[in-house]
């Protein structure tokens, strides 16, 4: 694989043909934050928290740096003042489905809920990881996407999960390490979330009892703060 | 029919069309479009058959079931040749006497004929405004054409340019004639075409796809369902030329399921191409292969956006998927694929025919050739209409579409649908340009021109944008999905009378980051109705919000209805048509309506005589126009 250069954050970084800016970026120790993203899984673009701005002279450009291939003189920042208001934005909108995003990437970024927005608290930021690892990784197709728009959600197709669950990591159920908010279970009693409300999510992807968020990211291996 | 074996058998065949033609003999061409459809044009052809068989004139008249003349207001349309007499809104019973006045006696009819806002008739289809002023290149041959039959076309020199290509021309000089015609993307961007082709052309792999994209979606828009349906072969030439100057061998037609007719004419078309061997192997004897499939779109806007339609075709769900690499290089199963929509393909015969030099005549700096729009809203004459880039909107709203109805006043146009935004009247002469348009932060779309006079109520347009949005973004990604969620939320708010100071600038945050941070173009775009109609009318935002006036008068919970006790002479008509019984009063005396009561059905507005006019909406501060005398007070 040919090595290209690219410059991020005024720092010259080099990597391999191929590589998104934010496998770059990672293997440099720069940071960018991702909820959607896992090494181990295809990358998707969907969180948007990774955006960062492309220079070219005076242009610039906004992409999502676990999508875009790096290429020879590449100009990248990843904290620019524009990035950094657009992901308090993106986070300030996700907190409206997850209200323990971790605290270190809220104050990174001056996020904290807003009242005028409507709230949907229901623990799935749509990342897709359960999804994609289900069905690219382990070709059990189990969760899927049901709806559009802004009613799309996560559901378990039952028959599947029947035939390849109770195997799936010693009835560990894989997927459950790579959701980043800890909303998915394996107890199929539906428990609702730390408050007790029960949730107006599609059974049974609902919150784990108790869950500690930092443990599991940690676990997870993909969000360091 | 026989399969043409090379273009001398395609020029014989057309020269044998053409020679059993009897240019002087009566033709009624009656559009049988979706629009005309609706108001019974099939009836209307149906009673002309069997009148024309009762009096034995079958063989003396030809009728031609034609796809849409554009004018769908006045349906169904029919135009009588050789004289180009225009009959509007024609009815099955109005038949008999065509045929006796006008193709026996010679006379006109002239309650059928199209009269203007000034009182004046025209008999000629080109005499009448909403005509006279377009220029109608591509949807021209809609009324000449039987979409069903094949000789139509071929009649009016069809497959000529498709048969140019395949002898005279080397793929090479096709895309290079293309390129310099500067043809850009009907579909919305505008993306130059040529160089679209080349980079499919140019991208490694042997097997390759062109594609016509027919998922139109906006609401109003119906350029692209008018074309397939009236026209569909100047599509399918388009595509096959297109394939042969790129080097591909299979092409798709992703055109909507709820799209009935055009999905029929679209499948007889391909069986005819099939017959004469215009599609398959060896066409006309050049070497060259082709082959069409129709996939036909479930129905979600998003698909229409080019990553998800190929997608789709895949037989996956209809979603995006990021384009840092280009359709061009990796489209349909990870090929080179070149997606264009219906219009530019129909646009591709044109110029192979006429030339680039021809093609670039026509339009501005930037965007050449014509344009069609569906014109709606309120405007007096509805329909689409097809222009040359560079008119002005103006031009188009008042002297084609013949200004607003009801002599109300003109507020804003939108166009492009919900990616686009809305436009004010100050900005009127603004030139049809794919870069003007983008500039004024609406965009040329695919189309779609929404006209809106004085009672629309701009904050209530973004709402219904938005809502659109919200039911028809694949949800993917968090800006368009979070992002439009709360921007509706928020305009809900304003419209309810709940907006806070503050929400204005929450709005622009949310929708400068969905627009540069959307993973597609639907996203990216979703927030121009909000943003061009806070740009243009930021003060009726805020009076919403500090004054909880809707100046329109449109927002229910910020409006209420008072009888004007000045103007009402006590006909009683508002009192006996209210739902609620909230309107009281004695014969011959002001009513009274009881506010607690009224629900806001405006049903008493409608009711009450336009010669008395005494029901009025009021909003925030508004005071009925004069003082009303003590005890008549509503509140």
């Amino acid at each position: 694989m040919a090595e290209v250069n690219l410059v991020i954050n005024g720092e010259q970084v080099r990597a391999q043909e191929g590589m998104s800016i934010l496998e770059a970026a990672r293997e440099a120790d720069i940071f960018i934050p991702t909820l959607c993203h896992h090494a181990e899984i295809d990358a998707y673009g969907a969180c948007r928290l990774c955006v960062v701005e492309l220079r070219q002279g005076d242009r610039s450009r906004v992409v999502a740096s676990c999508l875009y291939p790096v290429a020879e003189g590449l100009v990248v920042e990843t904290e620019s003042e524009k990035i950094k208001n657009y992901r308090r934005t993106i986070l300030n909108l996700l907190l409206q489905r997850w209200d323990n995003i971790p605290r270190a990437l809220l104050d990174r970024y001056g996020a904290a809920p807003n009242p005028r927005y409507v709230e949907n608290m229901t623990f799935c930021i749509l990342c897709g990881l359960c999804v994609r690892y289900c069905r690219d990784v382990k070709g059990a197709n189990v969760l899927g996407f049901i709806g559009r728009g802004t009613i799309r959600q996560v559901v378990v197709f039952p028959d599947q999960a029947m035939k390849y669950c109770p195997t799936c990591g010693n009835g560990e159920m894989e997927c459950l390490h790579y959701c980043p908010t800890g909303v998915i279970t394996s107890d199929y009693q539906g428990t609702g979330p730390a408050n007790g409300q029960p949730l107006p999510h599609a059974y049974p992807v609902c919150i784990r009892d108790e869950t500690n968020i930092l443990e599991i990211l940690e676990r997870v291996g993909h969000l360091e703060y | 029919m026989a399969r043409l074996a090379s273009v001398a058998d395609l020029e014989k065949l057309r020269q044998e069309i053409v020679a059993a033609r009897d240019p002087g003999k009566t033709k009624i061409a009656i559009c049988s479009g979706t629009g005309c459809r609706a108001y019974a044009s099939e009836e209307v052809i149906a009673a002309f058959r069997a009148e024309l068989d009762q009096r034995s004139l079958a063989d003396k008249v030809e009728i031609v079931t034609t796809g849409c003349h554009g004018f769908c207001e006045q349906g169904p349309v029919l135009v009588i040749y050789p004289e180009e007499i225009c009959y509007l809104k024609v009815k099955p019973e109005d038949v008999a006497e065509i045929i006796d006045q006008t193709l026996v006696g010679g006379q006109v009819i002239e309650r059928l004929l199209y009269v203007g806002p000034d009182g004046e008739q025209k008999v000629k289809e080109s005499e009448i405004p909403f005509y006279h002023h377009q220029q109608r290149l591509v949807f021209g041959s809609n009324r000449f054409i039987d979409p069903c039959n094949i000789d139509d076309y071929l009649a009016l020199d069809g497959y000529r340019a498709l048969a140019k290509c395949l002898t005279e021309m080397t793929p090479e000089e096709v895309l290079a004639e293309v390129d310099r015609a500067n043809l850009r993307g009907r579909g919305g961007g505008g993306f130059p075409a040529g160089r679209k082709w080349a980079a499919t052309r140019n991208a490694p792999g042997d097997i390759k796809y062109v594609i016509v994209n027919a998922d139109e979606g906006d609401p109003g828009a119906y350029m692209d369902r008018s074309l397939l349906e009236g026209n569909p072969h100047s599509v399918l030439e388009g595509l096959v030329i297109g394939a042969y100057a790129i080097g591909a061998h299979l092409g798709y037609i992703y055109v909507r399921q709820e799209y009935p007719l055009a999905v029929d004419n679209l499948g007889r078309a391909l069986e005819q191409m099939r017959e004469y061997g215009l599609l398959g192997k060896d066409i006309l004897g050049s070497g060259f292969d082709f082959e069409i499939e129709v996939h036909r779109g479930a129905g979600a806007f998003v698909s229409g956006e080019s990553s998800a339609l190929m997608s789709s075709i895949e037989g996956k769900v209809g979603e995006p998927r990021p384009k840092y690499i280009r359709t061009s290089i990796s489209g349909v199963h990870g090929r080179p694929s070149n997606l264009n929509n219906v219009e530019t393909w129909a646009n591709v015969p044109l110029i192979i025919n006429k030339g680039a030099d021809w093609f670039t005549a026509i339009g501005t700096e930037g965007s050449k050739g014509t344009k069609i729009f569906s014109l709606v809203g309120k405007v007096n004459n509805t329909g689409l209409v097809e222009v040359p880039m560079g008119v002005s909107l103006r031009d188009i709203i008042f002297k084609i579409g013949g200004g607003i109805r009801g002599g109300k006043k003109f507020k804003a146009v939108q166009t492009g649908g919900p990616s686009g935004g809305v436009i004010p009247e100050e900005m009127l002469d603004l030139p049809v340009d794919f870069d003007a348009l983008t500039q004024a932060g609406s965009m040329m779309g695919s189309g779609g021109m929404i006209v809106m006079d004085e009672d629309t109520c701009m904050v209530d347009v973004a709402k219904y944008f938005l809502e659109f949005l919200a039911e028809e973004s694949c949800g993917k990604c968090v800006p368009c999905r979070e992002g439009i969620t709360q921007m509706l939320h928020l305009l809900r708010l304003i419209c309810n009378g709940e907006g806070q100071p503050g929400d204005l600038e929450l709005l622009e945050e949310i929708a400068t980051m969905t627009k540069d941070c959307s993973l597609c173009a639907l996203g990216q775009s979703a927030p121009n109705p909000v943003l061009s109609s806070l740009k243009y009318f930021r003060r009726e935002y805020e009076l919403h919000i500090e004054e909880k006036c809707c100046p329109a008068h449109v927002c229910k919970a910020l409006v209420t209805y008072h009888i004007d006790p000045n103007k009402c002479r006590g006909c009683g008509a508002c009192r006996r048509n209210c739902p609620v019984g909230a309107i009281s009063g004695e014969k011959k005396q002001p009513h009274v309506i009881d506010l607690d009561k009224c629900t806001k059905c405006d049903t008493c507005f409608m009711v009450c005589p336009p010669k008395f006019s005494a029901v009025t909406k009021l909003s925030g501060s508004e005071q009925l126009p004069a003082a009303a005398p003590a005890g008549e007070q509503e509140q």
